[in-house]
């Protein structure tokens, strides 16, 4: 037939595959343009942008304390976190300290968040790469957490759990039971997700040497939190820059040696059992007091701005605030750890075959309402 | 719950300035958690009189701004520390040179670009680009500021970190900033076709959501959008509050 | 009058029970999966059509014969709709070969019957070349449907066929040697004679079988023609209602194929455990036992079919070829000349 359609079938050695934004592993409506060489991936360009919802912009129109619910929506994941960060992002603004109680609560919440979190990131890498049955254990362990931050806030997912200057909700009756017997189950928990996989010489063969992004390269490329990690830089901003009150709990940082998908993966796994260390701990010396600082019903920050980040789950997410003396934000700016780190993924997966592309999607951990915001 | 109810009952008026008030922000924030007064704090209040206006900028000079001054000597502006974070101010002309020298220099090697943003101020018809960077070795972190006209270009710091690349893209999306040296200067979250740049202070994003949904769509978005002229008589027409 | 009976009657009375029944097995083999799914991960599976979800599987025939019959533009439409009957009709034919229970088992009207079609003197050989051309309609199937992901799920499961059936015919050999025939049901035969299961002379021989018979059934974890996470859903990515499950009824077919023959090969097929042992003889007096223990066999292979899928992760392509050409092909190679070496050496 025409001369097009010979070319294609013989003489072309690369394809052009997009993968997403409709396809089930990119996590979202993530869209990559794989350029294949038969399996092999000779290039892989990005393109995101379509969960755009422009939350830098609606932080300019909504004043600070309303702002908070609409990042729940970046990092949907990780709400908590979110929240975290900009409440804190704007008591350093305004100088206000939040209570020891209510951070304290803050801190088992951020960190139960982590765990749920990592489980999400579990059992979709592990579906990825065609382990199934990974998937419903950690959701089995996520909906217990789940369950607490129902109980606490009422909301599953965009929890909106704290407020600036301190957090809203008492905790309920029975919180630390609970909290404890999660905590107490979770490493036996965590150890069953191993045995389906660490030592699985299928889930080996398919992380191994996949995806490896050198300490100097990761660094270079902005990675941050466990896929830095995984790289073997020992960095954690809650040790590094301690925030709400890290500095109180005892926890190791994780790290991996060789940069691939199998050490992110061990580095994550450790993490949980870590989170888990740290909320039991707090959860036993909660201190009594007031839930909010004392500060101005209308919150009016001085004239001035700020950065602060806090070790989400993803990686290092920052709030620069600019304010212009007003109740409304002059300019909110969200660091996502997710864009950041996507960024690298043309580098990880040169080279690599189709069924790579996937593993390492799963490995850099991204959220795409993070990315779009 | 005591402590709560105690708290509510609280003027809210005095806890603010009280604060700023003694070492006025800076200390305060960057110690990582001093611990919060006691819930009736009363005895601090009377002694803070004068009430300057919130925390201030205060002058901050190290090593590194002096080596700075030394090699750039016209490129810097001034360096300062707010609220516990230290920033300095150059000029946009030698943006990439300084930035390489920030990375690499023996005295705080910045090797990590965490963030780079930029802040319109359409008053002064002004972008003011931000460099957030951060040392793993020393464990500091450092706001570059610079300043540029609008349509003024200034270069890329994307062969510096390598992480600028998308940084500059959304930078380039959302305000319009242009960067010289570029390896892909294109939209990155914004559709190709889009007009304008959003973050810009005096964009009108109604507008342009009612164009674009009816570009593409076909179909009125139902959006209230300010700009006079194009539907007087629709329900939805708002006239411009400020 | 009696050939017409021989050859025309019984034979159709035979296929129509037969192709009834693995249909039947099928449609049960769908809901097996998702309940030992559901099981494997801590979950009940389908509880809403009928008592435990038995029903289910006729809910999903329903629903899947009733959905719009979708054919892509740019398809083949003559291949794209031949490709999925080409997967199916290998897949149900070989079990016109296949013995689930002694050749000649009862005489009605002076007229032999047996539990098995027919008695085909290569049946090994028309086993193996039949279930080879229902790989072909997954390649027309994946390269009719004028999409990139097909494209890709037809061009692996080519390159993972080919790899394989070279390992899996190897594997056999072992087995015939022993036998000294082609037919299955000599076969079986054989290992009453010898008074054991073929498994226990060839654990390796079986063990390459099935991991060969695993990855020609596009079955986790070397199920890469159809990687949902990778490929979208392979080859069967433009498919839609009726035509998407002809392919999913093939490929459970053929699970059962490949169950039937592993057990008819190595696991003795309709005997008993023990044949040697004649203390037991009164076990076979029961009527239908053959079929039974037949069927007993048959099903722990199933389970482990599913059993493999829920818990192991999936081959990367360039590993699935390395495990075939590095590992599966040399063994069972060495496996064909250790057995002929020994079977000369204790026999002559």
């Amino acid at each position: 037939m025409s001369t097009k359609e010979e070319q294609t079938l013989f003489d072309a050695s690369e394809i052009t595959v997009s993968m997403g934004p409709q396809h089930p592993s990119t996590h979202g409506v993530l869209q990559v343009k794989l350029k294949l060489d038969g399996e092999r991936v000779i290039d892989a360009e990005c393109v995101i942008g379509y969960l755009h919802r422009g939350v830098e912009k609606l932080g300019e129109a909504q004043t600070y304390g309303q702002f908070v619910p609409t990042l729940d929506r970046m990092d949907y994941i990780a709400a908590v976190s979110n929240c975290l960060g900009y409440c804190e992002a704007v008591e350093k603004l305004l100088s206000v300290t939040a209570p020891p109680r209510a951070q304290y609560i803050r801190v088992i919440m951020t960190e139960l968040n982590r765990i749920s979190s990592h489980l999400l990131w579990l059992g979709t890498h592990a579906i990825d790469l065609g382990a199934v049955t990974v998937f419903l254990y950690c959701f089995r362990e996520r909906e217990e957490i789940l369950k607490i931050f129902e109980n606490y806030c009422g909301a599953r997912l965009t929890t909106h759990m704290f407020r600036i200057g301190g957090t809203q909700y008492e905790i309920y009756e029975g919180f630390q039971d609970q909290v404890r017997a999660f905590v107490k189950d979770f490493p036996k928990k965590a150890d069953e997700y191993e045995t389906l996989l660490t030592e699985n010489r299928i889930w080996i063969g398919r992380t191994r040497g996949v995806g490896v992004i050198s300490a100097k390269d990761a660094i270079d490329m902005g990675l941050s939190g466990p896929s830095l990690r995984g790289s073997g830089v020992e960095w954690d901003l809650r040790k590094a820059k301690p925030y709400a009150v890290y500095s109180d709990f005892q926890f190791d940082i994780p790290v991996g040696e060789h940069g691939d998908t199998y050490d992110r993966y061990m580095v994550r796994l450790e993490e949980m059992r870590q989170s888990a260390r740290i909320v039991g701990q707090a959860v036993e010396k909660i201190p009594d007091g007031p839930l909010m600082a004392k500060m101005s019903k209308i919150i009016k920050p001085p004239i001035g701005d700020i950065y602060h980040s806090i070790e989400a789950p993803k990686g290092e997410l920052g709030y620069y605030i600019v304010s212009d003396g007003s109740t409304q934000a002059y300019r909110t700016r969200v660091r996502p750890p997710s864009f950041v780190n996507l960024q690298s993924l043309k580098r990880m997966v040169a080279g690599h075959m189709v069924a790579d592309v996937v593993a390492i999607i799963g490995t850099l951990d991204i959220v795409l309402g993070e990315i779009d915001r | 719950m005591a402590d709560e109810q105690k708290d509510s009952q609280q003027p809210e008026k005095p806890a603010e300035p009280q604060k700023s008030a003694a070492p006025p922000g800076e200390a305060k924030a960057a110690v990582p958690k001093p611990p919060p007064p006691p819930p009736g704090a009363k005895p601090a209040a009377p002694a803070a009189p004068p009430k300057p206006k919130g925390p201030q900028q205060e002058p901050w000079s190290s090593p590194l701004v002096d080596a700075i001054k030394e090699k750039f000597g016209g490129e810097f502006v001034k360096s300062y520390s707010f609220l516990g974070q230290n920033q300095i101010e150059v000029k946009k002309d030698r943006i990439a040179e300084i930035m390489t020298f920030l990375r690499d220099n023996e005295i705080v090697p910045f090797n990590y670009l965490v963030d780079e943003t930029a802040v319109h101020w359409p008053k002064t018809e002004e972008f003011e680009i931000v460099y957030i960077l951060y040392s793993h070795a020393k464990n500091e972190q450092v706001r570059v500021k610079t300043r540029i006209k609008e349509w003024e270009p200034i270069e890329s710091v994307a062969s510096v970190w390598t992480t600028a690349d998308w940084l500059e893209r959304e930078v380039y999306d959302m305000f319009g900033v242009q960067y010289i040296n570029h390896p892909n200067l294109k939209r990155i979250l914004l559709p190709e076709d889009w007009v304008g740049y959003p973050l810009r202070k005096d964009y009108n994003i109604r507008l342009q959501d009612v164009e674009w949904v009816r570009k593409h769509l076909g179909i009125d978005s139902g959006q209230k959008y300010y700009v006079g002229e194009a539907r007087h008589e629709d329900e939805g027409y708002i006239t411009p509050s400020d | 009058m009696d050939f017409a009976i021989d050859y025309i009657l019984i034979p159709f009375i035979k296929i129509f029970i037969v192709f009834n029944v693995v249909a039947g097995v099928v449609a049960l083999l769908t809901l097996a999966e998702r309940k030992v799914a559901a099981w494997i991960q801590v979950r009940l599976g389908p509880m809403r059509v009928g008592p435990y979800g038995i029903l289910q599987p006729l809910a999903d025939g329903i629903k899947l014969m009733l959905k719009e019959d979708i054919v892509p533009a740019g398809a083949d439409k003559w291949i794209f709709t031949l490709a999925p009957v080409i997967s199916l009709v290998p897949a149900f034919i070989v079990f016109a070969v296949i013995p689930f229970g002694p050749a000649d088992a009862f005489t009605i009207m002076g007229h032999k019957v047996g539990y098995v079609i027919t008695d085909l003197n290569i049946g090994v050989l028309y086993v193996l070349s039949i279930s080879s051309v229902s790989i072909l309609g997954i390649i027309l199937g994946g390269w009719a449907s004028n999409s990139k992901y097909p494209l890709l799920g037809a061009l692996r499961s080519a390159a993972q066929m080919v790899s394989y059936e070279v390992a899996l015919g190897f594997s056999i050999i072992g087995v015939l040697i022993l036998a000294g025939s082609l037919s299955l049901v000599k076969i079986v035969e054989a290992q009453k004679a010898a008074g054991y299961w073929y498994v226990f002379l060839q654990p390796l021989g079986f063990i390459l079988f099935f991991a060969c018979g695993i990855a020609e059934t596009n079955r986790a974890p070397f199920d890469l023609p159809e990687a949902e996470s990778e490929l979208v859903a392979g080859f069967h990515t433009e498919y839609s209602g009726f035509r998407f499950s002809i392919y999913f009824i093939a490929e459970y077919a053929s699970m059962i194929v490949v169950s039937c023959m592993a057990v008819t090969l190595f696991w003795g097929g309709w005997l008993r455990p023990f044949p040697n042992v004649h203390i037991l003889d009164f076990l076979d007096a029961i009527p239908l036992a053959p079929l039974f223990w037949f069927a007993a066999k048959v099903v722990v292979f199933i389970y482990a079919y599913l059993w493999f899928r829920w818990t192991w992760p999936r081959y990367r392509y360039d590993q699935l070829m390395k495990v075939g050409w590095q590992w599966l092909l040399p063994l069972a190679m060495a496996n064909v000349i250790v057995t002929a070496v020994l079977v000369l050496l204790l026999k002559g």
